[in-house]
């Protein structure tokens, strides 16, 4: 039997995208400025946030939903900054999609935030493929990690639209180049703005304040930044 | 390991397709696939095979186009092909290229149907 061949040309996680963009006008409609955080497991990613909201919970509203595999425990911990939490549990899915963060925000009220943060599954890979309607992507590293992890992952970092370095008052500890690491950054996603800063000792989470800041105004005036596929 | 999801993403858009024209046997699918897309061709055709079995697509075979990164650069005003995702830079003139025009392509292009 012959066969014959047929044009389709269908995004292959169209699903994802549709709810992303939705999800992305109604971020914008309710003038809130929603930041993804992606990063390897261990990098430090729930200490950074937990951080970033005791930073942010006097002057503005805000609240984060997290993504695991398994357990609640990031949930539980960033409860101490008295903002709103979530979890996601994703089972055995290794990133979060569009679909659980628009399940996951069914009984809150977005319009009463100015901040919202999702912190993705731990993985440098999966996350890469899925847009969750945030305005901003921050990809982190830790200096623990080694100053190639950018070259190891580059499509996760070239999704993103600021690298963080964590862990910086270890640097010296580890011996951390950081030239090497800003070269590797930038060689996979030129021009991407880079914060170097520590959670734990505070180095830096003014520069992050700031660009969070500026975010928030370009949510504000509608200009959204975001190179997010 | 996202692939499996990927996979059963590619089977779904193919079942509909094979309803859409009253069953019809689908007996290839074609994907395009880029560099930037976050999936790897090998671990997807391993999990295609996978995810196949239990449907009515379970002889169709997956056709992977790969498809180079393909920059824009500033500085020769041309486009330009990129050969790795670790060095986005014009292999011309050595500018980077942050102006992806092509490499996060991850879409099924076309269906082979039996007539």
């Amino acid at each position: 039997m012959s066969t014959r061949l047929v044009e389709v040309r269908t995004k292959i996680l169209k699903h994802n995208d549709v709810v992303a963009r939705e999800l992305r006008q109604r971020f914008e409609e309710a003038d809130v400025c929603v930041v993804s955080l992606v990063s390897s497991p261990g990098s430090g990613k729930t200490a950074f946030l937990e951080s970033t909201l005791k930073m942010l919970r006097d002057q503005y509203r805000v609240a984060a939903v997290v993504g695991d595999l398994a357990t609640d425990n990031d949930a539980n911990r960033l409860a101490r900054a008295n903002v709103p939490i979530k979890q996601i549990t994703t089972g055995t899915v290794c990133h979060l999609e569009a679909e659980m963060v628009r399940h996951s925000l069914e009984d809150w009220n977005i319009n009463e935030l100015d901040f919202l943060f999702i912190e993705n599954v731990g993985n440098l890979v999966c996350p890469s493929a899925y847009d969750l309607g945030e305005q901003s992507r921050a990809v982190l590293f830790s200096v623990t990690e080694g100053e190639d992890k950018p070259l190891k992952y580059p499509t996760i970092f070239n999704t993103g639209d600021v690298a963080i370095i964590t862990k910086m008052d270890l640097a010296t500890a580890v011996d951390f180049d950081r030239d090497a690491a800003r070269g590797n950054i930038l060689a996979v996603r030129p021009g991407m703005r880079i914060i170097e800063l520590s959670s734990k000792s505070g180095i830096g989470m003014e520069a992050w304040l700031e660009f969070l800041k500026a975010q928030r105004n370009a949510t504000k005036q509608g200009i959204l930044t975001s190179t997010t596929i | 390991m996202h692939e499996l999801s990927i996979a059963m993403s590619v089977l779904d858009i193919a079942a509909d397709e094979a309803e859409r024209r009253n069953g019809a046997n689908i007996t290839a699918i074609h994907i395009k696939l880029g560099p930037l897309s976050g999936v790897i061709p090998q671990a997807l055709v391993s999990a295609f095979d996978l995810a196949r079995e239990t449907t009515p697509q379970a002889g169709c075979i997956l056709v992977i186009e790969e498809v180079p990164i393909i920059a824009y650069c500033e500085h020769c005003q041309a486009s330009r092909s990129i050969e790795s995702p670790q060095w986005l830079c014009c292999p011309e003139c050595g500018a980077p290229t942050a102006k992806i025009e092509q490499g996060r392509e991850l879409e099924v292009t076309a269906l082979e149907i039996e007539a």
